[in-house]
């Protein structure tokens, strides 16, 4: 978080509402531990990231969606997702993402 | 700030600050059975708790029951006091062993210390691999001929002080996640930093020496009074693991990476562990 927080600012002082993605439970190897976080402006713009590059792109639509909808999500990013995810993490790991507006 | 709210800004501010600071986030939830009692509703996904701590920890926001906040609360304590981000599960009214609610509890903890004892040349590479592993590092020597800031350009402070007295003052801040190491070389600083350590908390002490030196500072710790079970337990000398270092920069690299695995519990070959000649 610390490391996305200057960005935070840029994006909060330009008026843009922000969703912010956290790493919340990884199973088996994973790219980053829980607490990696990723921010989304609402243009769109991007600071941080949550794995090594796999489920970002996912993770971006996923949060502009938060935006709009203003709910926290929380989505699973696994290998073996088969149908619901097409997206899917080359290590073999399971990532649990929390997807929320940040107005906390 | 458009949109962000008070537990941003308080987070904010604390990260900001390097003040210790822990975010607790409900990531799920699941209804159980109930044992009796009115089920009160289960806290919201995403709900918070933000924990400062200190005499009197700083809690704000809500996430559900009094009796879940308040031990949501005293766990973000301690998993602050850890340096861990960790999940951890609980029943709507903070039972253990529960499922109910599931939160993850982050650590923004500020930076560990690792304090080094004795301005010799092992010491400016230890303080640089130190830094590297993001440690605030201090380094203490009586003599201020040798602890000098330019000698020791990767240490964030170098104090011209006893072991023991620096300890005094010190001591009582370290905690699991921090380390001492002592590179004195001369019984006269080992023993009263490595006594004075083993009264506090620190997570990691070291000695170096060769097994000589380490053999003879035992018999002098002893004589000191050090308790016996806390030098078998707590002090690692001679300090580093066993992967034939030489030089200063390899002997530090062998001092972290000791550190690194005895924090997480990982078997490794110490040189304390082995016996014979540390170099060959």
């Amino acid at each position: 978080m610390k490391e996305i927080l200057a960005d935070l600012d840029r994006f909060l002082e330009a008026g843009e509402r922000v969703a912010l993605a956290r790493v919340v439970g990884v199973e088996g190897s994973g790219p980053r531990d829980p607490g990696a976080a990723m921010a989304v402006s609402e243009s769109g713009e991007v600071a941080g990231s949550v794995s090594g590059g796999c489920v970002e792109g996912a993770v971006v639509t996923e949060a502009l969606e938060v935006l709009q909808e203003g709910t926290p999500r929380l989505r699973t990013f696994g290998y073996s997702d088969d149908e619901a995810f097409a997206v899917g993490l080359t290590c073999g790991g399971t990532l649990h993402i929390l997807i929320e507006p940040l107005d906390w | 700030m458009t949109g962000a709210g008070p537990l941003f800004a308080a987070l904010r501010q604390a990260l900001l600050a390097s003040e210790p600071v822990a975010l607790v986030t409900v990531i799920g939830t699941e209804p159980g059975d109930e044992a009796g009692g009115p089920a009160g509703p289960l806290p919201a996904l995403g709900a918070k708790l933000l924990v400062r701590p200190g005499a009197e920890p700083e809690v704000l926001g809500r996430v559900g029951s009094e009796e879940l906040d308040r031990v949501l609360a005293r766990d973000a304590g301690a998993a602050l006091e850890q340096g861990v981000t960790v999940d951890r599960h609980y029943g709507r009214r903070g039972e253990a062993r529960r499922h109910e609610v599931s939160v993850l509890i982050e650590s923004f903890a500020p930076p560990p210390q690792l304090v080094i004892f004795g301005a010799v040349d092992f010491t400016a590479a230890l303080a640089a691999a130190g830094k590297l592993l993001g440690y605030r590092v201090t380094v203490c020597d009586a003599r201020p001929v040798f602890a000098t800031r330019r000698r020791f350009p990767a240490a964030d402070e170098v104090v011209v002080d006893w072991p023991d007295r620096l300890l005094a003052r010190i001591g009582p801040g370290l905690g699991p996640r921090d380390a001492v190491c002592v590179l004195t070389h001369d019984t006269k600083f080992d023993v009263p930093a490595i006594l004075s350590a083993l009264q506090t908390r620190v997570g990691y002490l070291g000695a170096m020496g060769s097994r000589r030196t380490h053999t003879e500072r035992l018999a002098r710790l002893r004589e000191a009074g050090a308790d016996e079970e806390a030098l078998a337990s707590r002090l690692m000398s001679p300090i580093g693991l066993d992967i034939g270092a030489r030089t200063p920069e390899e002997t530090a690299v062998a001092i972290c990476a000791e550190i690194v695995a005895h924090r997480a519990g990982a078997r490794v070959p110490s040189l304390r562990d082995r016996s014979g000649p540390i170099h060959t």
